[in-house]
């Protein structure tokens, strides 16, 4: 019996068995125009060596969606093309030989309805080790309508969450508690109790504050909760303390969660890393609850911060956006840890707009449309001091949560003066600009007659008030405004 | 003590020039401006009440000002009085800014109560000194 060897590739119909380019099976479509109810996704393609950009777009395309390395019959149980992701734009990257932003849109019967992890597995699943590649990026997504509309959504939203503290027209302020390791139950309630009669709005576990030899959690919420009441009773004032849940499996976050609530908290907190079914677990819980949920976003840095591989944090602070949390580290700009000021503005953007512009020089490669999901409040955390709240107020906003967590707990006259520095620096700057002051001007003369009348933010500003991180982003946006001739 | 509710109980009390400046920014930004007072301080106490309407379609903070001086005429001295911006606008329909405009010149607190149950488990409830005396009479000399 004869053995047929298949036509040469050029020879074969589309779906002969073999190999065949992914450019040619469909997943290459320069014409093809995304409908409204596509997702996009836009990926940094960087080919291996001789490898055409278009055929490694293509790839992308393909590997992220139906295709496989060689053609399958069984396509043709299918409506493939419909199936199929298709990439339609190629754009150089500029400033970037070698690298290729590549438009790829999906159709939104790819994804199962309200679930981050499917859509996860499918845009950043196997693609991402994909050997024609050195390296590959998810910059961006534009999610439609009909998408979004399957989330929850932030569980409280910032209005809700400004009305439940009673706290309107200025940033939030809190503090993360040091040392994060070793303080027993009843010391982490003390810097708890001091920061918060200061004058702050929250305190924080860090993001590895669980359950430790050295505190149970147990111990930690009970103190905390003792401390969050009498700085309530002190200042007549709504408190909070974001207890983190975080926990080894869902039963035990859902036990550290309730145990939360019964004790009156208004916060819980999880870290990025418990993944995001637990995430999206914890904000139908928290919406079932009553409870605003913080998110810190541990371990993001590992996929973020390079901008030729992985995934860029404007998708990631998309996609909780979705998933439903109330809370997200964004960035401060001007603190300690890496933030392009017009990349973080971007983000801030993604969380707190009803609709983003496409906005290339803030990193946005899309419109968004939020549809009217509830909006995510960006915090500032890592390295920031009373000295900067003209540079904060005036960058970051008001719907923002300033944490200082250093700059609280490391003031020379003790904690509760740490935030009260903060919380007088604040107002006096948010009145300031109300007034109708030049802040970013005129801010640290406000400061400075701010500190007259208050002396712990005079000895805040003597101890930091020169302190400054001033060191290169490496995520910074590949597109710079045009600018106009002055007239 | 002193209650820090609102935007700005950390600085100074505020004088007639320094509220009309934060008035102004409100009308400024579109916003109804409110008028509000209590002698129930306590945090949870949402609905303070009303000095009548909240005033739309103001162009001039001096409006506000005569309104605010009618209720300081009023209730100062023996109330809070919160002055507030509220944006009607799509996505926010709230309250985007508050703050004290006039508080009692002695304020005793708040009383904390700690009722122990179950386990090491404590229920907590805070109420305000003043409240043991009838509304209207609490901040009274």
């Amino acid at each position: 019996m004869n053995i047929q060897k298949p036509p040469p590739a050029e020879k074969r119909g589309r779906y002969s068995a073999g190999v065949l380019k992914y450019r040619d099976m469909g997943y290459w479509e320069p014409d093809y125009r995304p409908k409204d109810t596509d997702l996009i996704a836009v990926f940094r393609v960087t080919p291996q060596d001789g490898v055409d950009p278009v055929e490694a777009s293509a790839a992308v395309a393909g590997e992220s969606s139906t295709a496989t390395w060689t053609v399958v019959w069984t396509d043709r149980l299918t409506a493939c093309e419909k199936y199929r992701a298709k990439c339609y734009r190629i754009d150089e990257v500029p400033n970037a030989p070698g690298s290729y932003f590549a438009y790829i849109a999906y159709d939104l019967d790819l994804f199962e309805p309200g679930s981050i992890a499917n859509l996860a597995a499918s845009i950043i699943g196997n693609v991402f080790g994909f050997k024609p590649l050195k390296a590959l990026r998810l910059e961006d997504m534009r999610l439609p309508v009909a998408y979004v509309k399957t989330f929850q959504g932030p569980a409280t939203g910032i209005v809700v969450e400004r009305e439940r503290l009673d706290k309107f027209g200025r940033p939030l302020l809190g503090a993360t508690v040091k040392p994060k390791l070793g303080l027993s139950g009843r010391n982490y309630g003390r810097v708890v109790y001091e920061a918060l009669k200061g004058g702050l709005d929250f305190t924080k576990d860090d993001e590895n504050i669980n359950s430790q030899p050295f505190m149970h959690w147990r111990d930690r919420f009970l103190y905390c909760m003792e401390a969050v009441n009498k700085a309530e009773a002190a200042t007549g004032e709504v408190k909070g303390t974001y207890l983190n849940v975080t926990a080894a499996t869902m039963e035990d976050m859902y036990e550290r969660a309730d145990f939360a609530k019964e004790l009156g908290s208004c916060i819980v907190m999880i870290d990025l890393v418990v993944g995001y079914t637990a995430i999206q677990s914890m904000a139908k819980w928290a919406r079932r609850n009553d409870m605003i949920l913080h998110l810190h976003r541990a371990g993001h840095s590992t996929y973020t911060r390079q901008k030729t591989h992985g995934v860029s944090f404007r998708v990631i602070a998309k996609w909780m956006r979705l998933a439903g949390v109330d809370h997200i580290h964004a960035g401060t700009v001007v603190g300690k840890l890496e933030g392009d000021p017009n990349t973080t503005r971007g983000y801030y953007d993604i969380c707190r707009q009803d609709h983003n512009a496409l906005c290339l020089e803030h990193g946005l490669f899309f419109e968004q449309d939020w549809a009217s999901l509830n909006r995510l409040m960006p915090v500032a955390s890592g390295g920031i001091h009373a000295g900067q709240m003209h540079q904060l107020l005036d960058l970051l906003g008001e719907d923002v949560v300033l944490q200082f967590g250093g700059g609280t707990i490391g003031h020379p006259m003790g904690i509760a003066a740490g935030a009260t520095a903060n919380r007088v620096a604040l107002e006096a700057m948010v009145f300031a600009r109300n007034a109708g002051r030049d802040i970013v001007r005129e801010g640290p003369e406000i400061l400075e007659k701010a500190a007259r009348q208050c002396l712990p933010l005079k000895q805040a500003l003597d101890t930091w008030g020169e302190v400054t991180f001033d060191y290169a982003s490496t995520d910074t946006p590949d597109f710079v405004p045009t600018t106009t001739a002055a007239e | 003590m002193r209650i820090t509710q609102g935007c700005f109980s950390f600085l100074p009390d505020l004088n007639d020039g320094d509220i009309r400046t934060q008035v102004q920014y409100c009308i400024d930004q579109g916003w109804a401006v409110n008028i509000e007072f209590t002698d129930d301080p306590h945090p949870r106490n949402t609905y303070w009440e009303m000095w009548g309407m909240p005033m739309f379609d103001i162009k001039d903070a001096a409006a506000v000002m005569l309104e605010f001086d009618a209720c300081r005429k009023a209730y100062g001295g023996r109330c809070y009085i919160r002055i507030s911006g509220f944006d009607s606008t799509h996505g926010w329909e709230a309250v985007r800014i508050s703050f004290i405009a006039s508080r009692p010149e002695n304020e005793p607190g708040f009383r904390m109560i700690r009722q122990q149950t179950s386990g090491r488990s404590v229920r907590y409830t805070i109420e305000p000194y003043a409240a043991d005396r009838p509304e209207g009479d609490r901040y009274r000399a």
